[in-house]
This record gives structure tokens, C-alpha cells and sequence, in this order.
């Protein structure tokens, strides 16, 4: 296990959703500590897409959101979903696959 | 009970279920605008409650219905009850009903930090918006426990979902396993106050039985008792008979016994309509033969019989009466004649019941037979059979179907007493007999009681022979 992998290779795109309900304080909490994360760890190859379910509602569906707020990682493969306003940056990094789990 | 009698005038507004059985005993359904939970131990039939609350409120109410599954994916659901022959897929194309279905799964989720349900609002708000949903079904919405790592959001936001449901005015049915001691594991009871439905399954002596009870319903009255349920290709059926009172409609039309002698006895008309008749003896004494002869009778009359057999296959049957005279192949044949002959015990008394129900629905008899009733009590022990059967002769006489009974005493019993203790739930109660006279064995019958009537009091000798039943005259 040479490659554990602990930060993303230079090569990546990272595709990162951001499933909200509306412009809470939460959300836009959320969405701070994200931009703060990637731009730490992701530079220059990250790009986040946020989703606002108060405007399309049908979209809560597909990635079978149930809590808000919900960050997806599509890209890189497999999918990972993380949930809360990522204010535990050590958990958000565990689960975005950029810290091994302990 | 007084308060939720002036409560029910008022019109706590309910919700039918279209639910065989249930409606009936919870007053007309469930309490609209409301949820109600159903729980019980898995296989109990909990998601089949809760899809055929959907799928008969999209068919036969024109409410159309959401239905959120936590467990199931949509096409496993639809496979599920594909036997059913609900139509599911028909109605979701018609946008009459929406499947969702919820996949949490803890291994992929983080938690980092505060959250909340909205995501499953929005999905469930949307759904409801799109097919202007009057109904709502939950299964199980116990998932989301299983699914997210803390309970007090959990919490919070199901008291927060129940609020939302009701300002949408969504009837809802949320379906929950039994936990230990508690009505579902997480307690979800504690936030539907409403109306909680339970339903149980268990085995007793081999044979599986299925019971639903309503355990609380606030603002309405409603049947207490654990009622005997059956699921089967139709889907769910209930049985409230015990909650049917006396007060069924009498009436003085008569109906032949088949016998043209016995007829006379009864005042030269036969049975009254609608009343119930037994009749006992020991073994090779004849009950059989009389019961043929109703039959018989009824099917001359064009009318329709149904004929419940426990001991003899219909084919039998059929050759056995034949042999005295009574040709029921072709009644059968035209469709007058329904024989269902099942061994007893293959089945629990419940499905017994529930088996007879749906058969007089469907085949709508004028007259029924049983025969006999007496092995029922391989099924079940005395009082149950009794109940049992005062459900059946309670049920019959609401729907003025006239049933004949056959009940089996042992020899050496006392003959004026019925093995399953039921003549005193019987209108009419013939007694047969057989007695040794000069090196012959003598067929005697004679009328104990016939409730209304002015009956012949005489002991008679009667015949079986290829032309029918003769009763003979009576000696002086």
C-alpha cells in the first residue's frame, strides 16, 4: 500500500454538488465551508455545483437526497455523499476520500 | 365511548380504505387529514396495509396516492404485488400514484455537521404536488433510524414531518415494526396519536393466523377485538363479523327442505329464509342425504347453493347422492352448485371464516351447507368453534342466506346435545337417528325445536333409496 492516496493526484476533476433547501444561514454555512475545503486541498481542480431543492424540487430524487444539506461527490468515482453543514472539516475530508478513514 | 359518539356526529371526517373488513370496523376508515401508524412483526402484512390504502384510493375513490418506500425499490414493490393484479404500473403511468423509493444506506454517508430532512420534504412535497395526492404511505419510515447516525435530528424532524403532513391535509398511513415491548421499535407511536393499527401474525397448532387490531383511534369509536385477517389474491380482507349486533331483518318466506313429507312436518312450507338449520345424529344416520336434498332443492329453484364440504371431495359427493336420487353434477355444471371442499384442518377457524366471507361474496348463495360443522373441532377447541360459528350463522342471516348444518354426535352422547354446543344458535334443530327393530336398522327422524313455527312433534321413519328421501307416515 504504497499509494495510500491521501491527496488527490494532479490529474483529477473533481465534481462536487451541493444539495441546499433554499438560502439558510445553513446553506450558505455549507457552502462557505466547502469553498474554504477545496480551496485548501482541491486547488484548481474542483468545481461545484450547488442545487437548490426549493427551486428544483424534482432534482431531490436522483441523487436520493434526504437530508439538507447534502454534498455529492460525482467525480472521482464512487459517489459519495456526506451530510450536514461540513463544519467538521476532519470528517468532510474522510469522507471526500481525502484522509484515509481510521 | 359517549364523548367519541358525539364526536363521531360532529363528523371526525375519515378515509376509506376500501379495505375489506376495515372500514367496517373503524367506522368508515381512517382518519382523513391524519397519519395513522401500522405496525407489527415483519411479514405481517404491514406494506400490503399500506399499498392497497394507495392503490384503492387511486381506484375505487379517485384519490390519488404517494407511496414512499424506504425498503423496497420500486420495481420490487410492483413485482410484489403484481399478483395482486393491482394494476400498479398502470396507475403510476396514469399519474395516479407515485413510487418513490428512499435509499439511505449509513455506509455512504458522512456526517459532518448539522442537517435536517428538508431533502425528503422537498422530494415528498414534490410527489405530492405532481399528482395532486390525497393519500400518503410511509414504509417503513423506521429506515431513516437505521440510516442516520443521530436520533435527536431524527426525532425532531419526524414530529417536524407528522406537523407538515397534516397542514397538507394528506391521510397517511406509516407502517413501523413491533420492537420489544413496544407497538414499533423506535416509537414512532409517540408521534401518531391518531390512530394506531396493529396487526399480528402467529402459529398456533401448525396453522398460521393473521389478526388485526385497532389499538387506538382517538375521536371515534371503533371494534376493539383482534379481528381475524387473510391475505390472499384479492389482497387483505378483515373480518368485523363479531361486531355485527341482532338485529338482522327477519322475514316469514319459507324454502323446502327438499323433502316433500318434510316439508309437512313444517307446517307444510319448510324452513323459514334466512334461518339456520342443524342437523345432528350419529354416524350413517342420514345428514348428509338431507343436506343433498336442500341442495337439491335450492338449485330446482334456480337459486344458487353453496356447498362447504370438510370430510368428502365433491366428486364424492356427487356420486353418493346419486345414488339416493340427487343428481347435483348437473347444478354444479350450470353453476347453481359451488362445492369448496377443504380438509379443516387446512386451515385456522380464522381462515375458515374468512374463506366462507369471500365466498358468499363472490358466489352471492341463497342457500349454504356445511357439512359438517362438527370437524371443525379438529381445528379448534369447543368455544372457538362456537365463536366461530356464531360468526358464520351471524354473517348468514345478515346477508338472508338460509344454512344448513351438520353436526356429527358421537354415539353414546347424549343425543340432544350437540358435540360443538351451537343448537341454541340454531333456528331449526332436526334430530336423526337409527334403531334396531326386528333385526333391522330403522331411520327415524324427528323435529326438536323450529323456532317460530308450528312443527310436527312426531318421531318419523324415513328411507333413502334411488328415488330420494321418503318420509313415511307417521303410525297411529
Amino acid at each position: 500500500m504504497t499509494k495510500a492516496k491521501p491527496q488527490a493526484s494532479d490529474t483529477e476533476r473533481w465534481n462536487l454538488r451541493l444539495y441546499v433547501a433554499g438560502q439558510t444561514e445553513r446553506s450558505v454555512r455549507a457552502f462557505d465551508n466547502l469553498k474554504k475545503l477545496c480551496e485548501e486541498h482541491l486547488a484548481g481542480k474542483y468545481t461545484i455545483e450547488v442545487i437548490d431543492l426549493m427551486r428544483d424540487p424534482k432534482l431531490a430524487r436522483g441523487d436520493q437526497i434526504v437530508a439538507v444539506p447534502t454534498l455529492v461527490r460525482k467525480l472521482p468515482e464512487p459517489v459519495r455523499k456526506i451530510i450536514g453543514d461540513l463544519s467538521n472539516t476532519e470528517r468532510v475530508l474522510v469522507g471526500l476520500d481525502l484522509r484515509p478513514r481510521d | 365511548m359517549k364523548k367519541a359518539r358525539s364526536q363521531e356526529k360532529q363528523g371526525l371526517a375519515k378515509c376509506l380504505t376500501g379495505i375489506r373488513g376495515l372500514d367496517e370496523i373503524t367506522n368508515g376508515g381512517l382518519p382523513r387529514g391524519r397519519p395513522t401508524l401500522v405496525c407489527g412483526a415483519a411479514g405481517c402484512g404491514k406494506t400490503l396495509l399500506a399499498m392497497e390504502f394507495i392503490v384503492r384510493g387511486a381506484r375505487e375513490f379517485g384519490e390519488p396516492g404517494v407511496f414512499m418506500a424506504f425498503e423496497e425499490t420500486e420495481s420490487e414493490l410492483a413485482d410484489n404485488v403484481a399478483s395482486l393484479g393491482f394494476g400498479l404500473a398502470g396507475l403510476v403511468r396514469r399519474k395516479k400514484i407515485v413510487l418513490d423509493h428512499v435509499h439511505i444506506e449509513r455506509s455512504e454517508i458522512e456526517e459532518t455537521g448539522a442537517y435536517d430532512l428538508e431533502g425528503l420534504f422537498v422530494r415528498l412535497g414534490c410527489a405530492i404536488d405532481e399528482i395532486g395526492a390525497k393519500r400518503v404511505a410511509l414504509d417503513s419510515l423506521e429506515a431513516l433510524f437505521a440510516g442516520l447516525p443521530n436520533e435527536m435530528i431524527l426525532r425532531a424532524e419526524l414530529r417536524r414531518l407528522f406537523r407538515w403532513l397534516k397542514e397538507k391535509g394528506v391521510t397517511v398511513v406509516i407502517t413501523g415494526e413491533q420492537g420489544e415491548g413496544t407497538l414499533s421499535r423506535h416509537g414512532l407511536e409517540e408521534y401518531i396519536s391518531d390512530c394506531v393499527i396493529f396487526l399480528d401474525h402467529r402459529v398456533i397448532n401448525q396453522v398460521g393466523t393473521r389478526r388485526l387490531r385497532v389499538v387506538k383511534y382517538r375521536g371515534s369509536a371503533h371494534g376493539t377485538n383482534e379481528y381475524p385477517t387473510m391475505i390472499d389474491e384479492r389482497g387483505l380482507s378483515v373480518l368485523p363479523i363479531s361486531s355485527l349486533g341482532l338485529d338482522y331483518g327477519v322475514t316469514k318466506k319459507r324454502v323446502s327442505t327438499g323433502v316433500t313429507q318434510l316439508d309437512a312436518m313444517f307446517g307444510g312450507k319448510g324452513y323459514f329464509k334466512g334461518s339456520s338449520i342443524l342437523v345432528s345424529g350419529t354416524a350413517g344416520t342420514g345428514k348428509s342425504s338431507l343436506a343433498a336434498a336442500f341442495a337439491d332443492a335450492a338449485c330446482r329453484r334456480g337459486e344458487r347453493c353453496l356447498y362447504l364440504a370438510f370430510e368428502e371431495s365433491p366428486a364424492q359427493i356427487v356420486r353418493n347422492m346419486a345414488s339416493i336420487g340427487f343428481d347435483l353434477d348437473p347444478w354444479a355444471c350450470k353453476g347453481l352448485l359451488r362445492f369448496h371442499a377443504v380438509r379443516s384442518t387446512l386451515y385456522g377457524l380464522e381462515q375458515h371464516l374468512v374463506a366462507l366471507h369471500k365466498l358468499v361474496e363472490e358466489f352471492r348463495p341463497a342457500v349454504v351447507v356445511m357439512d359438517p360443522v362438527t370437524n371443525l373441532i379438529s381445528v379448534g377447541n369447543t368455544p372457538e368453534v362456537t365463536a366461530m360459528l356464531t360468526r358464520v350463522i351471524d354473517y348468514l342471516k345478515m346477508k338472508g342466506v338460509t344454512a344448513l348444518f351438520t353436526s356429527l354426535t358421537g354415539s353414546g352422547t347424549c343425543d340432544e346435545r350437540t358435540d360443538v354446543g351451537i343448537s341454541s344458535l340454531m333456528d331449526t334443530w332436526l334430530l336423526l337417528r337409527n334403531v334396531e327393530e326386528g333385526g333391522d336398522r330403522k331411520r327415524l327422524l324427528h323435529i326438536l325445536k323450529s323456532r317460530g313455527m308450528a312443527h310436527s312433534s312426531q318421531v318419523r321413519h324415513f328411507l333413502l333409496s334411488d328415488r330420494g328421501i321418503e318420509v313415511l307416515e307417521a303410525r297411529s
